[in-house]
């Protein structure tokens, strides 16, 4: 069976949700991956954008978190105040699940989505957190979705916006950050975790077809890869799920 | 009350008695949802500059506003139009060109920030940030702090929760300054003579930007009877003695969406990603589109070139409309 990058990235985002997750998400690939979950292995899972839209039904899928999209057939609504606090109200951030994404990642999952230093050619202005350092900050558990590129997976990064495991051990702890680092950062070539003590990224599964050195050259900083395995290719049944049910129009995963 | 007491004004009234040059200003809306666009290109209109901004995540409004030059300094969480510009576009030029100052804080801590100014309380605690640049960098250096008592001393300041018991690892928050803008302007479905507003769908955080202005102007699709508003105040978002000015533009969002009466505008979205992407066909398009048409009326008939609104029309049952294309 025939399969795209982008459509193995949202499949393998889709197996990590829980039937009882809250699932924070953004636009793109992330809301694709929350509706193949709902749709297939998930079906009690929560989908919750930052705008504050509790479960809505995306059968139209959403261009943007304040699309009106967002809002038909929602279970709730409710502010934006409201909304992020659920990410560090105990009660229910243990349960979320928030997915994210930005233009360059570091080795220990520090994000940043605020400006590129282009050198010479000066400073390239992105959007800015939004709520991806308020989620990378609290939230129970924490997806990254990232292209594989060095120029990416960068040695240091230019801002940070969202806490990863900032210089890794316990640092995050020492800065008072209430919940975990990232747990995966999925890519369109492998799945990166974070290791146990250090919380430096390490090579966890490369996709069929792909080669663990052609890998582990896109990232600037030294990545360990001994450990990693094949990933399983998506199955026909979730392709069918993420294709028919969750993006039928292709206007993401085109 | 009585007529007497109606806040009704034009829109070009509510705009000349309400915001003058060097106001610090907050927009309601999100991204590319209820933008206050009408309000927006008035300002533009009456020529109002170095504007104070503040807005969590906005898209529209923030771009055309910055690229018109009527803003020198921004705090925001996220300026950008999703799909439709993953970074503002107007904005992303002034940034490199050093046109603006931008101090970045997160969609939360501007959430906050709202709700500490609609409490009357000076500050609130925030659990985000710790270790990242959001909080160690900073957009505003001492001198532009200094110039303008609107703005506080420090950005962002940590602290260790006092009610800890002694002995115990106190846990850390961070501390986000109250925002009181002079004006902020909001467009919303409907409101009465008095100001009642009633929001449909997500409120984002319009109803605290309201409630922490020193003057609110609200634009609706509707003006509303009072009695009407009567038999349903658990839909009224925001009581009328914060507003200020209440002006009836019907698809005063455009181009950006209102919820149950018409989408955002694709067409639109994706010309003004292009036009915007060069200084000089943006001041074309402001020259002609904003200054060359006396109100939102006629800004929407030279925008949609005389082929209507229909097909941006709400499905009564989805909300937004099912006929536009999305697909670029």
């Amino acid at each position: 069976m025939r399969y795209t990058s982008k459509e193995m990235m949202v499949i393998c985002a889709a197996r990590k949700i829980r039937n009882t997750d809250i699932v924070f998400c953004g636009t793109g690939i992330s809301v694709l991956a929350a509706v193949t979950a709902k749709c297939w292995h998930a079906p009690g899972c929560t989908i919750l954008f930052e705008t504050g839209a509790v479960d809505p039904s995306l059968e139209d899928l959403p261009l943007a978190v304040g699309d009106p999209r967002v809002m038909h057939r929602a279970s709730a609504f409710c502010s934006l105040a409201e909304t992020l606090a659920f990410l560090q109200n105990p009660k229910t951030a243990r349960h979320v699940v928030g997915i994210l994404g930005a233009a360059q990642i570091d080795c220990y999952g520090n994000l940043n989505s605020t400006r590129i230093n282009n050198g010479e050619s000066g400073e390239v202005r992105l959007p800015g957190s939004g709520g991806a350092c308020d989620m990378a900050s609290s939230a129970g558990r924490k997806i990254v979705f990232m292209k594989l590129e060095r120029r990416r997976f960068v040695e240091k990064l230019d801002y940070l916006t969202s806490p990863g495991w900032l210089q890794g051990g316990n640092t995050r702890e020492r800065h008072g950050l209430p919940g975990p680092g990232p747990c995966h950062v999925i890519t369109d070539r492998g799945i990166m975790e974070f290791e146990e003590g250090s919380r430096r990224m390490v090579l966890s599964r490369y996709y069929p077809g792909e080669s663990v050195r052609d890998l582990a050259a896109r990232v600037e900083f030294p990545i360990d890869v001994e450990s990693s395995k094949e990933a399983f290719a998506p199955t026909e049944e979730e392709l069918a799920v993420l294709r028919e049910k969750a993006d039928p129009e292709k206007l993401i995963l085109d | 009350m009585d007529s007497s007491d109606s806040k009704i004004y034009s829109l070009a009234g509510a705009i000349s008695r309400f915001v003058k040059s060097g106001d610090h200003i907050s927009l309601g809306g999100f991204t590319i949802n209820r933008n206050p666009m009408a309000a927006v290109h008035e300002i533009i209109r009456q020529k109002v500059k170095d504007l104070h901004l503040y807005v969590h995540s906005n898209g529209q409004g923030l771009d055309e506003l910055v690229g018109a030059g009527a803003v020198r300094r921004v705090e925001a969480a996220y300026c950008g139009n999703g799909r439709f510009a993953p970074t503002c576009i107007c904005f992303r030029r002034a940034c490199r060109d050093g046109e603006i100052l931008v101090e970045d804080y997160t969609n939360h801590q501007m959430a906050l920030r709202f709700l500490a100014g609609s409490m009357g309380v000076p500050f609130l605690p925030a659990m985000s940030s710790a270790g990242t640049d959001i909080l160690h960098q900073q957009g505003f250096d001492k001198e532009v702090r200094n110039s303008d008592p609107a703005i506080p001393p420090a950005k962002l300041e940590v602290m260790d929760d006092p009610f800890a018991r002694p002995g115990a690892v106190a846990d850390r928050v961070v501390l986000v300054p109250a925002v009181n803008p002079d004006v902020t302007l909001i467009h919303a479905q409907k409101a009465d003579m008095y100001g009642y507003t009633v929001i449909e769908g997500l409120t984002f955080s319009d109803a605290e930007q309201v409630k922490a202005a020193k003057k609110v102007i609200v634009t609706c699709e509707e003006i509303v009877g009072v009695e009407s508003l009567k038999k349903r105040p658990q839909s009224v978002a925001i009581p009328g003695f914060c507003v200020d000015a209440v002006v009836e533009v019907p698809f005063g969002a455009y181009p950006t969406a209102c919820y149950r009466y018409y989408d955002y505008d694709p067409v639109f979205l994706e010309w003004y990603r292009k036009t915007a992407a060069e200084a000089e066909t943006f001041s074309d398009y402001v020259n002609g589109f904003i200054h060359g048409t006396g109100d939102h009326d006629e800004y929407m008939e030279k925008t949609l070139a005389g082929k209507g609104a229909s097909v941006l029309l709400a499905d009564p049952d989805k909300g937004y409309s099912v006929r536009i294309k999305r697909k670029s």
